[in-house]
């Protein structure tokens, strides 16, 4: 088991940034997703912490080791590839057995190990075939038996499920998080799927054009993302953002579209606006309800049941964007019909125009 | 108006069908030819000549062929100078086969790597393939030269005349036989090797890494393996090649000295085109050959097969 140290690590194509510098530390034991776009940085980020990539400048330690120019064979680490990388020529079971082999472990406890891990992902019916024969999820069923034999000191993952059928991805989500909670290895896991990175992670890196924007608990993520970008990229759909203008405690989107600030914000708010100016107000879809004596009105653009509930699409009117709001699933509400909804004050966020960054709330950074 | 300008389209599409021929007569038109020439210079031959294996014949004899059954065969194979071509050809087989594989296989290794001019330096080694061997029999046989061959100059630059005459001595005769067999053909099994190295592809040698393979693991449980259909491919062609090797020895040494060089082949030709003529005895010894030849491919393939599926 181990801890994964990232010092200042970066890694440039040319003179392009694939990653900028980033520092992040790994606790034992922890499940940690990068999550980002395509391009992002992510998965050159993994390919370095397992050495099949050099860094550009920075420090990887491994349980306080400096690992950063030791070879992948060297690092106690296992790598489960997007596309399963098995050796097409060897059966499942060779394949399982190729690490051990490798090492020269004795046939008798190979013979064991491998019975084991087949046994634990319940693929021992597979152990003859050939990668070729295989679906996707058994494909990939092997691959995390092969890394699993080793009993290698942390996992790193790179969009294992991205090449399976929807499916059975979630059947092999489930999977991989009850590998995780049983033998609770550390595990850095790939993924553009913020479904995923939800689902699975203790804590989420989310990257965007080689810069790590924030890191967190899923809830901190979703919650209190750090800048409109993870806000608009976590969740679906993302969270709603206004572009509004501040003045004595009241934001107003044109006309008589109004939204009191709630009192935790006031003193940030006042701080960045000077006392008035421009300012985004950000809120997820459940943090509006449809309500007769709601402070915003809206048309109602479009709806669409998603099945437990309804998603309302409503338009504010001058000029600002569609907002996505939840809403029961019993109510039925018509194309244009005029609907006022309000937003609970402890899930609306404030964002600064300029710098793209979350304000934080005064009342919080007093405690 | 409108009936006329849609009535001229249909006319001329049917008689564009009238011109042009079904499919089906035009894949037949450009096959025929192929299937009767192939009809006459090979499937004729293949089958006359089966029946002229168990017959008296000869070409310049003006005498219809007799049948006398399995004598041809029982001739051939009792008699101890084409058991010794046999033997010849073997010992040729292997020894060139042995070196090209080995020689084209490790030479594939190397330029696997890419620097600066492998290219150039591939298409360079390619070179020596591209010859016909009776050219190359022939300056080969300057490059051997005692008194002013290069060969020779090398093995001993201070008297050249002092060093073994290459094509004299029964045992160095073959040798230099193989050496300019495998100077030509190992570009060809380096040429296979290194498209089937080409197609492994690189995740296998990053998982590997990850599985803590070293070096040599990998080169015996993934390179190896991968390649392998390829290489087996390559030495199948050649062993075929050099069983039935015959234009190369023509050109050094015509088979000499004495008979240390004279493959099967050679002694076919003998049998067939000098001395006597003896078509029917020819035929029969190249019927051995064949069969011989469809022997090794099968345990060849069948090998193959193996490796393959299971």
């Amino acid at each position: 088991m181990a801890t994964i140290t990232l010092q200042q690590v970066e890694k440039k194509f040319g003179s392009a940034y694939a990653v900028q510098p980033m520092d992040l530390t790994i606790q034992d034991g922890e499940f940690v997703v990068l999550l980002g776009p395509s391009g992002c940085g992510k998965t050159t980020t993994l390919r370095m912490i397992s050495g099949l990539e050099a860094v550009t400048s920075g420090k990887i330690l491994l349980n306080g080791r400096d690992v950063t120019w030791l070879h992948p064979s060297e690092r106690d680490i296992a790598f489960v590839f997007q596309f399963f990388a098995l050796y097409p020529h060897l059966t499942a079971r060779e394949n399982v057995a190729f690490p051990l082999q490798a090492q020269s472990v004795p046939r008798d406890e190979v013979t064991k190990r491998v019975n084991e891990v087949l046994k634990l992902l319940q693929i021992e019916h597979l152990a003859n075939s050939r990668p070729a024969a295989l679906s996707g999820g058994d494909q990939q069923r092997i691959a995390l038996a092969r890394a699993l034999v080793r009993r290698p000191s942390a996992f790193l993952m790179d969009e294992p499920l991205g090449a399976l059928d929807a499916e059975f991805r979630e059947t092999m989500r489930a999977e991989i998080k009850r590998l995780h909670l049983s033998i609770n290895a550390t595990t850095v896991y790939v993924t553009h799927d913020q479904v995923e990175a939800m689902a699975m992670s203790d804590r989420i890196v989310v990257m965007s054009a080689a810069v790590v924007q924030q890191v967190g608990t899923p809830a901190e993520v979703y919650y209190d993302p750090a800048n409109l970008f993870v806000a608009r990229f976590i969740g679906s759909p993302g969270m709603n953002l206004l572009k509004g203008r501040y003045s004595e405690g009241v934001v107003s989107f044109g006309g008589s579209k109004r939204l009191p600030v709630p009192a935790a914000w006031r003193a940030a708010v006042d701080q960045v606006t000077q006392g008035g100016g421009e300012l985004i107000v950000g809120f997820r879809p459940e943090a509006a309800s449809v309500r007769a004596d709601g402070e915003l009105e809206a048309t109602v653009y479009a709806s669409d049941l998603h099945g437990g509930f309804s998603m309302l699409h409503l338009d504010l009117g001058h000029e600002n964007p569609i907002v996505h709001v939840r809403a029961s699933r019993q109510e039925i509400y018509p194309i244009d019909a005029l609907v006022r909804f309000s937003l609970d004050p402890n899930m609306v966020r404030f964002f600064d125009p300029r710098t793209e960054k979350a304000l934080q709330p005064v009342a919080e950074v007093a405690l | 108006m409108t009936a006329l300008t849609q009535a001229a389209p249909t006319q001329a599409k049917q008689r564009a069908q009238r011109r042009h021929m079904s499919d089906g007569a035009l894949v037949r038109l450009f096959i025929f030819p192929t299937l009767i020439i192939l009809i006459l210079w090979n499937v004729f031959p293949l089958f006359y000549s089966l029946y002229l294996s168990f017959t008296r014949y000869s070409v310049i004899a003006n005498r219809a062929p007799e049948w006398i059954g399995f004598s041809n065969y029982t001739a051939i194979l009792s008699r101890p100078t084409f058991w010794q071509s046999f033997a010849t050809t073997g010992v040729y087989a292997l020894l060139s086969v042995g070196l090209q594989t080995v020689l084209g296989f490790s030479l594939a290794m190397l330029l696997r790597q890419k620097f600066k001019g492998s290219g150039f330096i591939t298409t360079l080694t390619l070179i020596p393939m591209m010859l016909s061997p009776v050219v190359v029999g022939m300056f080969w046989k300057l490059i051997y030269n005692p008194s002013y061959g290069i060969f020779n100059f090398l093995l001993n630059p201070t008297n050249p005349r002092l060093a073994t005459d290459m094509l004299a001595n029964p045992v160095s005769a073959m040798l230099a036989v193989v050496i300019v067999d495998v100077w030509m053909w190992t570009p060809f099994v380096m040429l296979l090797c290194l498209s089937g190295l080409n197609a492994i592809p690189d995740y296998l040698y990053e998982a590997a890494a990850i599985d803590r393979a070293s070096a040599w693991f990998q080169f015996r449980r993934i390179t190896l393996p991968q390649v392998a259909p390829l290489l087996l491919i390559a030495v199948l062609f050649r062993t075929i090649e050099a069983i039935k090797a015959f234009d190369l020895m023509m050109g050094l040494t015509g088979g000499g000295p004495g008979k240390s060089t004279e493959t099967v082949s050679i002694a076919l030709y003998r049998l067939a085109f000098s001395g006597q003529f003896n078509t029917g005895q020819a035929s029969a010894l190249a019927y051995i050959v064949l069969i011989i030849i469809i022997c090794i491919s099968n345990v060849y393939i069948r090998y193959l097969n193996k490796l393959r599926g299971e």
